[in-house]
């Protein structure tokens, strides 16, 4: 299938009102996905040909090379390989590619990067970065014949920064650069690269650019040391030291100035770094090579507002010191809270961490310190309840971060437990978990402030959530969540929160301690939820657990015993009895209203028929009843609905197994 | 009730959409893709969403229904249905997917059961709702071209 859109141009009017009328061709299984990314790419006034197969997209470059500018692929596609067409493009036709996933592990965009891509983006795919994605093509413009200035694909394999000559710009900006937004910043990195262009036309198709590749550089930054930083750098100096042929001394005027920037922002950097270091007074940077979301991640799942932190802070000691602590969870929850703060190996380090950096957490900064040093002296407390420690944290300011806080009683007692192997790198992995677990709470909080991230959160989300659940493996969750329960007057900073911690405590049900985890991870949530927007989300947050909660409870039957649950349950049992309506999913589960919930659930107009439904028979629903509500599930799972809505959704959803529909 | 009246009603009801966190910002460039050129994008778009979307719970679904469990192919297909949702803007929708691809990560089978059934708890939720705005959307395109 293949649909062409955009604007009427033929193919050599690009070169005048270049980036308007670009030609992309765009690749993608989803139809949502791919009618989604070609209206955006219209809105762009680019000429947008979609198809939703590889082959096809393959035969149609191969008929023409010329036809298509640029190529917007997705990677996981039935009938080839995302990677295998883009290094088909690439060598066949050498077009510039972007990558396009819904999934943002490191590995693939790695594998994206060395197998030729230009760029990788995450789906769902926004606006503002197609816009720059003309600058790919720009960049693939025939280049000097110069044999160092390699073709972008070379570069790329070997700095791994997505562009060519961008290296040593990208490396000052390497660690907040390695996530999703790493495109964005390399693209203004190459958009100031293109703007130093004396005297070339960008626009123009035709005249070679100067292609700034490592050995180039190489060489640039030998003849600059060479003659000094100071007055003896001019550029007829240097050009004449690297007696490059076809370099102009306007390119390298250009390519000086922003060598002298980039150093500028080193120091800067270095400065923060140092103050990070010598704020901890343990192991520097060792962590900071954070490959893109590695590094992000971990950073995320230990730190509240991590992602922002990270965001705009270069440098991630933080995990590198986060992994040493073998001391209380004090310190990892002050990690979490601080995001950026290096908890050090001491608890009184703690106290010295000042809240460094971390510019995108301004408003969460101060907060967070005293946050940090409430956890330390909770953290001294061992023996302090998690009641307490809320108390401590009820006065803390509304931000998404001290909802984190409020977490840390239950971080200190899952770290607690893994705190052995906190010393050693595995450690690292298990303090992160055991942070994430709290942080999961936490995290979903974090992740809605950050509205402007939302790719970000949504990595931290698949992290967090992978995260929790090897949490749960140290089976404290329970106790925590117990603690968390008891939080209950967090302001919400985020509508948010609610979905996504209840989400994110999913995983948790593995294990039983988790069945009060669910419910309590939503009282949770529901608890930072204040005012009205509280019921909406508690009600909704009710609903995910209750939901949550019957198909736990079908499934091992216990969750009645757990003693969590039930204290949970007290208080989602209050929560129901405020649901109005929003709950249909919850309630559909109830036996009563199965039949004729299948019913309405078949036309399509009556789906609002759902919403009576619960507020019958919810509101008296307590957990006592849940066993009730629990036959009905078995029964509706059970049931062989291979009808459900119109699409024939079936569903039996959780148990028939091998009875299909 | 007049045009001005349901368009109010449509924009809160988005924006509780947006409060709950079934829908997040994703949703707004759709909306935002709407205009005289493209008058149907968002219902275009919801409708193939839907249609996908069960296609590939019905297909998960049948999936986990065996003794055992391809867990790449449910990959995919969560994938699949975490790609359309994030696209669309089904903010609580993507975020049970991402459950389920970590229960299929981990081979758990039970786990995702679980998770399948909160994909669809969340899919139930957002049909209806998706219904109710499509339902307010047509109303208001049928007083436009009434008062036309």
């Amino acid at each position: 299938m293949e649909e062409k859109m955009g604007g009427s141009n033929g193919e050599d009017s690009g070169e005048d009102q270049f980036p308007v009328g670009m030609r992309v061709l765009a690749v993608d299984d989803d139809p949502i996905c791919l009618k989604i990314l070609a209206n955006l790419l219209c809105k762009c006034q680019y000429q947008v040909t979609t198809t939703n197969q590889a082959i096809i997209a393959l035969k149609m470059l191969r008929e023409n090379k010329n036809r298509y500018d640029l190529v917007i692929s997705d990677v996981n596609m039935p009938d080839m390989d995302g990677f295998k067409l883009l290094e088909l493009v690439g060598l066949e036709m050498d077009l510039p590619v972007i990558m396009l996933s819904a999934h943002s592990d490191t590995k693939l965009v790695m594998k994206g990067i060395t197998h030729g891509a230009c760029d990788y983006l995450l789906k769902p795919v926004r606006i503002e970065e197609l816009k720059n994605i003309w600058q790919h093509v720009v960049r693939r413009k025939k280049p000097d014949s110069k044999d160092e200035l390699a073709a972008p694909n070379h570069d790329k394999a070997r700095g791994g920064t997505g562009e060519a000559g961008q290296t040593w710009v990208a490396c000052s900006s390497d660690q907040k650069v390695n996530k999703k937004r790493k495109d964005q910043s390399e693209d203004e990195e190459e958009e100031t690269e293109d703007n130093g262009r004396e005297n070339e036309d960008s626009s123009c198709q035709k005249k070679p650019r100067v292609v700034w590749s490592v050995d180039l550089h190489r060489k640039f930054v030998a003849a600059v040391n060479q003659l000094g930083l100071g007055d003896q750098a001019v550029p007829k100096k240097i050009l004449d030291l690297m007696n490059v042929e076809g370099l102009t001394r306007e390119n390298v005027a250009s390519h000086l100035q922003k060598y002298r920037l980039y150093l500028r922002r080193l120091s800067s950097v270095a400065t923060q770094q140092a103050n990070m270091v010598v704020a901890l007074g343990s192991r520097g940077p060792s962590h900071l090579r954070t490959g893109s979301l590695d590094g992000f991640g971990d950073f995320r799942s230990f730190t509240g507002p991590g992602r922002f932190s990270s965001a705009s802070l270069p440098s991630y000691q933080s995990r590198g010191t986060f992994g040493r602590l073998n001391s209380s969870a004090a310190l990892t929850l002050s990690g979490i809270s601080s995001g950026v703060i290096q908890p050090g190996n001491s608890v009184n380090g703690l106290r010295k961490i000042q809240p460094v950096v971390f510019p995108a957490n301004q408003n969460q900064n101060g907060v967070l310190f005293q946050g940090i040093t409430a956890s330390i002296e909770l953290n001294q407390l061992s023996q302090t309840k998690s009641t307490n420690h809320f108390g401590e944290y009820n006065c803390v300011d509304e931000r998404n971060v001290f909802r984190i806080s409020s977490s840390f009683p239950d971080a200190r007692v899952v770290v607690g437990s893994s705190s052995n192997s906190l010393s050693t790198a595995s450690g690292n992995a298990l303090v992160l978990q055991g942070n994430t677990q709290q942080v999961q709470c936490s995290a979903a909080f974090e992740n809605l402030p950050s509205f402007g991230m939302t790719s970000l959160n949504r990595e931290s989300n698949d992290l967090s959530v992978r995260g929790s659940s090897n949490c749960l493996e140290h089976g404290r969750c329970s106790e925590n969540w117990q603690g968390t329960v008891q939080l209950s007057n967090f302001p919400p900073s985020n509508e948010q929160l609610p979905s996504n911690n209840l989400q994110e405590s999913i995983p948790w049900r593995n294990s039983s301690p988790s069945n009060g985890c669910i419910a309590l991870s939503s009282m949770a949530s529901s608890a930072f939820l204040g005012d009205s927007r509280a019921d909406m989300l508690c009600k909704a947050g009710l609903n995910n657990s209750y939901s949550h909660v019957d198909s736990r409870v079908s499934a091992s039957g216990s969750m009645m015993d757990q003693s969590n649950a039930v204290s949970s349950n007290t208080n989602d049992v209050s929560l129901f009895s405020h649901l109005n309506g929003e709950a249909p999913f919850a309630v559909w589960l109830s036996e009563g209203d199965k039949s004729s919930f299948d019913t309405d659930l078949r036309s399509n107009d009556n789906f609002l028929f759902l919403q009576s439904k619960p507020q019958n028979g919810f509101s008296q629903n307590n957990f006592e009843s849940l066993e009730d509500i629990m036959s009905p599930v078995f029964k509706l799972e059970q049931n062989n609905e291979t009808a459900f809505m119109d699409g024939g959704f079936g569903f039996d959803v959780a148990y028939p197994l091998g009875s299909c529909m | 009730m007049d045009l001005a009246a349901l368009k109010t009603q449509l924009k809160n009801f988005v924006q509780s959409m947006f409060e709950e966190g079934v829908l997040d910002n994703q949703f707004s460039q759709i909306q935002a893709l709407q205009d005289s050129t493209n008058p149907n994008f968002v219902e275009e778009v919801i409708t193939l969403f839907c249609n996908d979307a069960e296609r590939i719970i019905n297909e998960i679904n049948r999936n986990l229904g065996y003794q055992n469990v391809d867990f790449s192919n449910l990959d995919s297909y969560v994938h699949q249905l975490k790609g359309s949702s994030s696209s669309i803007g089904a903010n609580r929708l993507k975020l049970a997917c991402a459950n389920l691809r970590q229960a299929s990560d981990e081979r758990n089978k039970e786990g995702c059961l679980q998770a399948l059934q909160l994909i669809t708890c969340e899919y139930c939720l957002l049909r209806r709702k998706f219904q109710a705005l499509l339902h307010l959307e047509r109303s208001i395109v049928e007083l436009e071209t009434n008062q036309k």
